[in-house]
């Protein structure tokens, strides 16, 4: 068999070409080490493009009085305290930096009148804090990122799906991966793996997410033997689109509410009031979802299950301005002038917390040689994102990542790849072309999203976790017999069934692990447990797959030092 | 009884194909990359797509509607007639691989051959927002291609090798216009970019989903800046005799 | 699901697969320009009837050698290769011209003659168009003589008053200006050609003279039309007036 495939070997391989992955690899190519990239599609096509708010920094541009401290304060409010202390702390301390460096490599931000990076309010956060670029900031640092990496000399490996981890006697040896456009096989020999293939939200139906959020390094880490941990915690963006049917779940950008719009209901009530009279429209992504969910829930939506979100009360000139995509994408998609007339929005699918457990110096998985940044890895948020707080996390543990895996690279022998492994990944890989039945990959992704997006949603009960952990068997046994039909060049339907079967791990683990918190925090609300359990404030859901089966442990929050407790404890709000 | 389109699409590959007839029901505020979609669910689960977001931000679903370079996932179905089949057609100006699927890795190479951002020596961090505006314009580029791909000197003349195309224009103003960049492309340009070729009729303009005005802001001023180094005799003598040493690339 | 005809359409003159009616678009150019271009032609080689009492005709301005002493051809000969040639290589001009008489394009996404060498403005005679600015220095030396001309029309055997010819003049050389002004070159020269506005000499200033050309060049091709039209009637009217067909209305 060994024909079958091309073979190619790097010091460090990185599997995503979003703003972690792209981070991570001039990290590590500063370091040194030969790098490789792989991505599911074109390079500069990564989520990260969809980014729309800013990078949240405590650079204190606009606000003097805004510092790391606060920053880290934030974030931890934020997450409930759930959040790994340190991760939290170097992000807030280490976020300015990385801002600074992406100008220095070409980036231009919008400018405070003395010439400094300007910045704007969100959600959560204390000060004015988030960098940005009009409402396309992630475009922006995935364009500077991008550029300067293909001038560094990054071979980058577009529209490649890796769908298996090689290992070496417990740490990492390589990838098995297949190249899209031909369906031809290849193989990376590596020191150092870094996942950074961010989040999982098509399990979902109403997601902001773009197709090639599957959960796919999820899913590689934990069938490699890494662990996972907070799987539960999905967040859902208050704001997305509700209609037109086809454009169900687009983000609808949280600046919106920044710049000062109102959340209202079908009787014109500003239904915040009730649920959040002190922060309102700005209270954090979980209460905002939360409370336009019940309103719909108990009939006060609009004519299509939504709130309405209204601009129109600012001059149209400054909605244009400040808001230029959101202007035209409501004009081009639903024909709604968001200057003379209110959006309608729900919640929709947009963030996983949760993700590969990691070291928060290294962001090295429980796997040696392991990494895992961005979205991908789980730590810093804890149960809740603060809008902003993403493109920083990229952009701080994307650099930490690439520096670990290019120094561990440094450290160790090269790997030897086994071909029992690879061989078993090309079987499994083209199994679906051998399946006869009629079962189709699509008709199963659809039906795995009816599953997350009416058990495993916003609210969750108990008897509806479990109905969807037996709805997910009979999904895995389904999956495994889909088959497709044409032939291994460019093939969708073929390359789905491998994502389905990320999506279904990563499914599971976020199931079990809602299962089993039996509270509600942040973005994860249980109805038979509604309120927060101090119990499990000091413990985080750990999901491994052992002997073939998915377990789940849980494992102490790590102890916060003093002086952070201290931190916390000023200016309690 | 749902309203009804015919969607006749390309299915084939770099060897040759023919378009396919499939109906798609019709939903309220339908694009054609959901159409697309629903083929691919319901009617030829192989048909090649390439796609993202689904929402106009990362450039990737471009074809050619009814004749027309589009992002598929902002056209919208209720703005086409439905009386006939809607043809779906991948992007003519790159290499076949399958269905709408196009080989558009020739971009990539011509990215290469520019310089990054290369500050001034000795810059102080300092930008003034009236010097960014203009270079945002060229930063919102998604590179779907569609510029590249009716830009006629690509299309039709077939100038791979001397010509880098409308979106690499954007992308070297972008540069060039950098308040804090300190070198210089003109020659670049002028040279192994073939911006000479461009007879600046505006087809990128008209296609660009970002609405970047691609001639006009990014294209003229560049031809203008070769202008200046390269065929206007007063300024070629005003720089010699001011002594400008420019870091030429 | 039945399968038709092969469609991707070889690369000829017109191959498209848009519906709508792409030649629309160069037709009124074919129309306007190709007239414009013969009626001017005749005018300048007619050499008479080109002023009346205070008017003169924009094509005889500023009137070179009338009397023929070392000229032996129309004096409009002298003139019109400034205006024409800033025209001729106007940015907005030649995406016309490209389009509607070369048929390069025809129109966007629309087949071209095949086989055709392509050089686009790398090699003469199209290279030339690179010295537009210099066209743009005469064109402005034109408009102070077409201000003069237009300043004088108001004067009747030096008493001041407006006629209809008066009027033709003022729109026509205000319609040339706006047009000149609009010039992409001229949007260049003025601050374009500054990376960085807040760090150069002058230049806040040399931002704002920029922006104000940034704004009339956006409407760069409704001037390029409006200016063409009003030079070709400003001469029609006075050589109507000059040869006695109509007469010219006083209007004070």
């Amino acid at each position: 068999m060994t024909a079958n495939y091309e073979t190619r070997e790097h010091d460090v391989l990185i599997i995503g070409a979003g703003g972690a992955g792209l981070r991570a690899a001039l990290e590590a190519l500063a370091q040194g080490a030969s790098v490789g990239v792989v991505c599911k599609s074109l390079l500069g096509k990564a989520h990260t493009v969809m980014a729309e708010g800013g990078i949240a920094a405590a650079m204190a541009n606009v606000d003097p009085a805004d510092n790391w401290k606060t920053h880290f304060r934030d974030t931890m409010r934020g997450g409930k305290f759930l959040n790994n202390w340190r991760m939290a702390q170097l992000h807030a301390q280490e976020a300015p930096d990385r801002v600074r460096e992406l100008e220095q490599w070409g980036a231009l931000f919008d400018r405070t009148e003395d010439g400094a990076i300007l910045q704007r309010a969100f959600g959560g956060h204390t000060f004015k804090r988030l960098c940005h670029v009009g409402d396309r900031t992630g475009l922006e640092m995935i364009r500077t990122l991008q550029d300067r990496g293909v001038h560094q000399g990054i071979d980058v490996y577009m529209e490649c799906t890796v769908t298996r981890l090689l290992t070496d006697g417990g740490r990492v040896a390589g990838a098995f991966a297949y190249w899209r456009e031909t369906g031809r096989l290849i193989v990376f020999k590596a020191k150092s793996i870094v996942i950074a293939t961010g989040g999982i939200g098509k399990a979902w139906r109403v997601t902001s997410n773009s197709w090639e959020y599957t959960g796919d390094g999820m899913a590689l880490a934990c069938e490699a033997g890494a662990e996972l941990m907070d799987m539960e915690f999905v967040q859902f963006h208050p704001t997305g689109m509700v209609w037109p049917p086809g454009v169900q779940g687009i983000l609808v950008t949280e600046a919106v509410r920044g710049e000062g719009g109102i959340l209202r209901n079908k009787v014109g009530e500003r239904f915040m009031e009730r649920y959040d009279p002190k922060r309102m429209e700005l209270s954090t992504r979980d209460v905002v979802a939360r409370s336009i969910y019940t309103e719909v829930k108990e009939g006060r939506g609009t004519e299509h299950g939504g709130a309405y979100l209204d601009i129109s009360h600012k001059p149209a000139e400054y909605v244009k301005k400040k808001l230029p995509s959101m202007y035209h994408q409501f004009k081009e998609l639903a024909d709604v002038d968001i200057t003379k007339g209110p959006m309608e929005v729900g919640p929709t699918c947009h963030y996983m917390m949760g993700g590969v457990r990691v070291d928060a110096e290294t962001a090295q998985s429980t796997v040696p040689g392991l990494f895992a940044a961005g979205e991908a890895a789980a730590g810093l948020h804890g149960s809740n994102r603060l809008g902003g707080n993403s493109l920083s996390d990229l952009l701080v543990f994307g650099r930490r990542a690439g520096l670990a895996a290019a120094d561990h690279a440094k450290r160790v022998a090269a790997p030897s790849l086994d071909n029992a492994q690879i061989e078993q990944a090309e079987k499994e890989l083209l199994a679906p072309f051998s399946n006869t039945g009629t079962e189709s990959p699509y008709a199963v992704h659809r039906d795995l999203q009816e599953v997350m997006q009416n058990l495993v949603g916003i609210y969750r009960t108990q008897e509806d976790l479990k109905k969807a952990l037996l709805d997910l068997e009979k999904l895995k046994a389904r999956a495994a017999k889909a088959s497709v039909e044409g032939s291994r060049l460019f093939n969708p339907g073929w390359h789905l069934s491998y994502d389905l079967k990320s999506m279904l791990i990563v499914s599971e683990a976020v199931t079990l692990s809602a299962l089993a918190r039996t509270e509600s925090r942040g973005a994860h609300s249980r109805i038979d447990y509604p309120n927060a359990d101090p119990v499990w404030e000091k413990k985080n859901n750990i999901i491994v797959h052992e002997g073939g089966e998915m377990k789940r442990r849980e494992s102490p929050v790590p102890e916060m030092p003093p002086d952070l407790k201290q931190i916390l404890a000023e200016d309690k709000a | 009884m749902m309203k009804e389109a015919t969607l006749r699409v390309f299915r084939g590959d770099s060897k040759g194909g023919q378009t396919v007839d499939y109906r798609v029901p019709i939903a309220p505020g339908m694009v054609v990359l959901d159409a697309l979609h629903y083929i691919q669910g319901h009617l030829a689960p192989d048909l090649a797509v390439r796609w993202n977001c689904k929402a106009g931000k990362c450039g990737s679903c471009s074809a050619e509607v009814n004749g027309r370079p589009r992002l598929t996932c902002k056209t919208r179905m209720d703005d086409l007639p439905v009386d006939q089949p809607i043809t779906v057609l991948p992007m003519k100006s790159f290499p076949r691989i399958k269905d709408l699927v196009t080989d558009v890795s020739w971009n990539y190479r011509v990215n290469r051959k520019i310089p990054a951002f290369e500050p001034r020596p000795g810059v102080e961090w300092k930008i003034s927002q009236l010097d960014v505006d203009r270079v945002q314009e060229f930063r919102k580029c998604i590179e779907c291609f569609l510029c590249q791909n009716v830009c006629h000197v690509l299309r039709e003349h077939d100038k791979m090798e001397q010509f880098a195309g409308p979106r690499f224009f954007v992308r070297i103003a972008g540069l060039e216009m950098h308040p804090l960049d300190g070198r210089d492309r003109a020659g670049l340009l002028k040279d192994q970019l073939g911006i000479g070729f461009c007879n600046i009729t505006k087809c990128c303009t008209e296609v660009c989903p970002e609405e970047i005005r691609i001639t006009d802001n990014a294209i003229i001023p560049l031809k203008e800046r070769v202008v200046d180094e390269f065929y206007d005799p007063l300024t070629m003598l005003f720089r010699k005799f001011r002594g400008d040493k420019v870091q030429s690339v | 699901m039945a399968d038709s005809p092969p469609v991707l359409p070889e690369s000829r003159l017109g191959s498209t697969l848009r519906r709508d009616s792409w030649w629309v678009e160069i037709i009124p150019v074919v129309v306007v320009l190709g007239g414009f271009g013969i009626y001017a032609t005749l005018r300048a080689f007619e050499g008479t009837y080109y002023s009346w009492g205070p008017y003169i005709s924009p094509f005889y301005s500023p009137l070179i050698d009338p009397q023929h002493h070392w000229w032996p051809f129309s004096p409009a000969l002298l003139i019109l290769l400034g205006p024409l040639g800033f025209r001729a290589t106007c940015y907005y001009y030649r995406k016309a011209y490209y389009r509607a008489f070369f048929l390069d394009p025809p129109a966007c996404a629309v087949g071209e003659p095949a086989n055709r060498k392509y050089r686009g403005e790398t090699a003469f005679p199209f290279i030339l168009q690179n010295v537009h600015r210099y066209f743009l220095y005469l064109a402005v030396l034109f408009l102070i003589f077409l201000w003069k001309d237009a300043f004088r029309s108001f004067f009747f055997d030096s008493r001041f008053g407006v006629g209809v010819g008066s009027i033709v003049l003022t729109l026509n050389v205000a319609l040339l200006t706006l047009y000149t002004f609009s010039c992409h070159s001229l949007r260049h020269l003025a601050g374009g050609k500054l990376d960085c506005f807040s760090c150069a000499s002058f230049g806040r200033a040399r931002f704002s003279t920029w922006r104000g050309v940034s704004l009339l060049n956006e409407r760069h091709m409704l001037f390029a039309w409006s200016s063409l039209i009003s030079v070709g009637f400003a001469d029609f009217y006075v050589r109507m007036v000059a040869c006695g067909a109509i007469h010219d209305l006083r209007l004070l």
